[in-house]
């Protein structure tokens, strides 16, 4: 089976089709460790790759006012046991476009083995960008997963991004983004994390409002088990007039896992707002009970809210 | 001849000594409406935790008979089983969870659009919301006795289901109740509301941790607006004393 079929063939697991990447309306890029394997685009995305020994360096550009009707698949992954593979990519949006990302990362099979992503982003003036990232890794951890992102939103543009880790055992992931946001825009953060094992999550979001009336979310879902560890730090400041943030940062913590949150925010404005809630704990009493009392014996009830939470 | 559906005998709950419930009796018929009256701090709530077997809520003596069988050594969803609910006075709220997922907890052949009808949402605005915390504290409420309908138990415990309830909607929530009993079902009524108890076919009031009255709706819930258990005034309640 070449490398191309079983990176589809593991497609589902992060809930996507193979048929995507067939569709010729729907631009793609697709890379196994430093080898790109498969890309398409479509009018109004510029898509410029290439591999070298040590890194796939990628720069995707939305050329301004363009509306990228199809999500933009991007699959990255390993097919083996061990392995390096490292993603440099710069992505532009440019003013007035919008685009939604779709990466999916899959190490099925991964023992010892390291995932690096350096990203740049630039949000240009009013345009928008959803970038939902989703991994799927294999019960036998020891990876290193490195996410590292610095984002750029223009005045009045809008950034999403959703990072979900909910099936299999990681290793050791570490996630560091830091996002600027101008006047007027938005940006909001989602990750959403099942750790299991001795799975190690070290997750740091910044974001800096620097602009009058931007705004920012930090919306981080933690659950562990076992013995899995987590240290959550999720930053924002607020520079301008209007400007407000908010970081709500949960943690459900089973079995000898432990976890730490770090909710910091600063204001350097009269006039700018930043509030945040953080909880770390067992499911709650309350929840777990109102399903027990409905009948659900209570791991079946754990597993219900466990879910809602990471939904 | 009215069979006994729930049989209290002698239930005692303390905290650090000092008893909550105090040798407490009270018997529910099958297919009665049986109001719960009583003074804040007199024990109401603890009851229903008591019954429903709350984490931190087991009696220090006493017995429950549940249609014949002994509650206490059951865990609560084991309770929840035999046809045994609480719905709570203020209700969990749950991230991530549709109101048809909760209305269709452990429970197969139910029917989440009509529980919804039966309390006044509509199914097409409500099914697919989040229970969370963007629910008004009515719309939980009503949501929580849906819930409680869709399970079809033999006994819900309800804990002041008008609570926080327009006087508008207190009309369909005593059409919820009664629809409880019409499906079957018992009901222990907790309430402070007046016009909720009266539609009861029995009453207790409890203070100090037991009954001192059970009669008619009517009678029960003068006899609480008598004050004639002084411990609702603060003092020692005459008829624990005696």
């Amino acid at each position: 089976m070449s490398d191309l079929d079983e990176l589809r063939r593991t497609l589902p697991m992060v809930g996507a089709e193979p048929a995507i990447l067939d569709d010729l309306r729907i631009a793609h890029v697709v890379a196994q460790g430093h080898h790109i394997l498969s890309h398409r685009t479509v009018p109004g995305l510029r898509v410029d790759l290439e591999e070298t020994r040590d890194a796939i360096i990628g720069k995707l550009i939305v050329e301004a006012g363009a509306q990228i009707a199809q999500p933009i698949h991007m699959c990255f992954g390993l097919a083996h046991p061990t392995g390096v593979q490292q993603i440099k990519i710069d992505v532009q949006v440019l003013e007035g476009a919008q685009a939604r990302v779709l990466s999916h990362c899959l190490f099925p099979f991964a023992k010892a083995a390291e995932h690096r992503m350096q990203a740049v982003m630039e949000i240009g003036p009013g345009a928008s960008l959803t970038y939902t990232e989703g991994h799927y890794h294999g019960p036998h951890g020891g990876m290193q997963v490195l996410p590292h992102a610095t984002i750029k939103i223009g005045k009045g543009a809008r950034y999403f991004s959703d990072f979900s880790l909910l099936s299999g055992s990681v290793g050791s992931l570490e996630i560091d983004y830091l996002v600027e946001v101008e006047e007027e825009g938005l940006a909001e953060l989602s990750a959403k994390i099942f750790a299991h094992k001795t799975d190690h999550i070290i997750l740091k979001e910044a974001v800096m409002l620097r602009g009058e009336r931007s705004r920012g979310l930090i919306k981080t879902r933690v659950v562990l088990e076992d013995r899995a560890k987590a240290e959550i730090t999720g930053i924002t400041e607020a520079y301008a007039k209007g400007a407000r943030g908010h970081v709500d940062c949960m943690e459900i913590v089973q079995g000898e896992a432990h976890a730490s949150a770090i909710p910091i925010v600063r204001v350097f404005h009269p006039e700018a707002k930043v509030t945040h809630e953080a909880a770390i704990g067992s499911v709650d009493k309350k929840e777990l009970e109102t399903l027990m009392a409905r009948g659900l014996a209570p791991e079946e009830a754990i597993e219900l809210i466990v879910s809602g939470i990471l939904r | 001849m009215p069979t006994s559906l729930l049989d209290i005998h002698g239930l005692t709950f303390a905290v650090d000594r000092h008893p909550i419930l105090d040798r407490l009796d009270l018997e529910i018929q099958a297919g009665e409406i049986h109001a719960l009256l009583g003074a804040n701090g007199s024990g109401k709530t603890t009851l229903a935790y008591v019954l429903m077997g709350c984490d931190g809520y087991g009696p220090s003596t006493g017995s429950i008979l549940f249609n014949g069988t002994d509650l206490l050594p059951l865990k609560m969803h084991e309770r929840a089983q035999l046809g045994l609910t609480l719905a709570w006075q203020e209700p969990a709220r749950f991230e991530g969870l549709t109101v048809r997922e909760y209305l269709s907890l452990g429970k197969s052949g139910c029917n989440p659009e009509s529980a919804l009808t039966q309390v006044g949402l509509d199914p097409d605005r409500y099914l697919t919301r989040l229970v969370d915390k963007a629910l008004s504290g009515g719309e939980r409420h009503r949501l929580e006795l849906a819930s409680v309908l869709a399970m079809k138990p033999k006994l819900a415990i309800l804990d002041e289901p008008a609570a926080g309830i327009d006087m508008l909607s207190i009309n369909h929530i005593i059409d919820i109740i009664r629809a409880l009993k019409e499906g079957g079902g018992s009901v222990l009524l907790i309430t402070h509301q007046e016009e909720v108890a009266l539609i009861a076919d029995r009453a207790s009031q409890l203070c100090a941790g037991r009954i001192i009255f059970s009669g008619g709706p009517r009678e029960a819930v003068d006899h609480f607006r008598g004050r004639t258990c002084v411990r609702c005034d603060g003092e020692v309640c005459h008829y624990v004393r005696s």
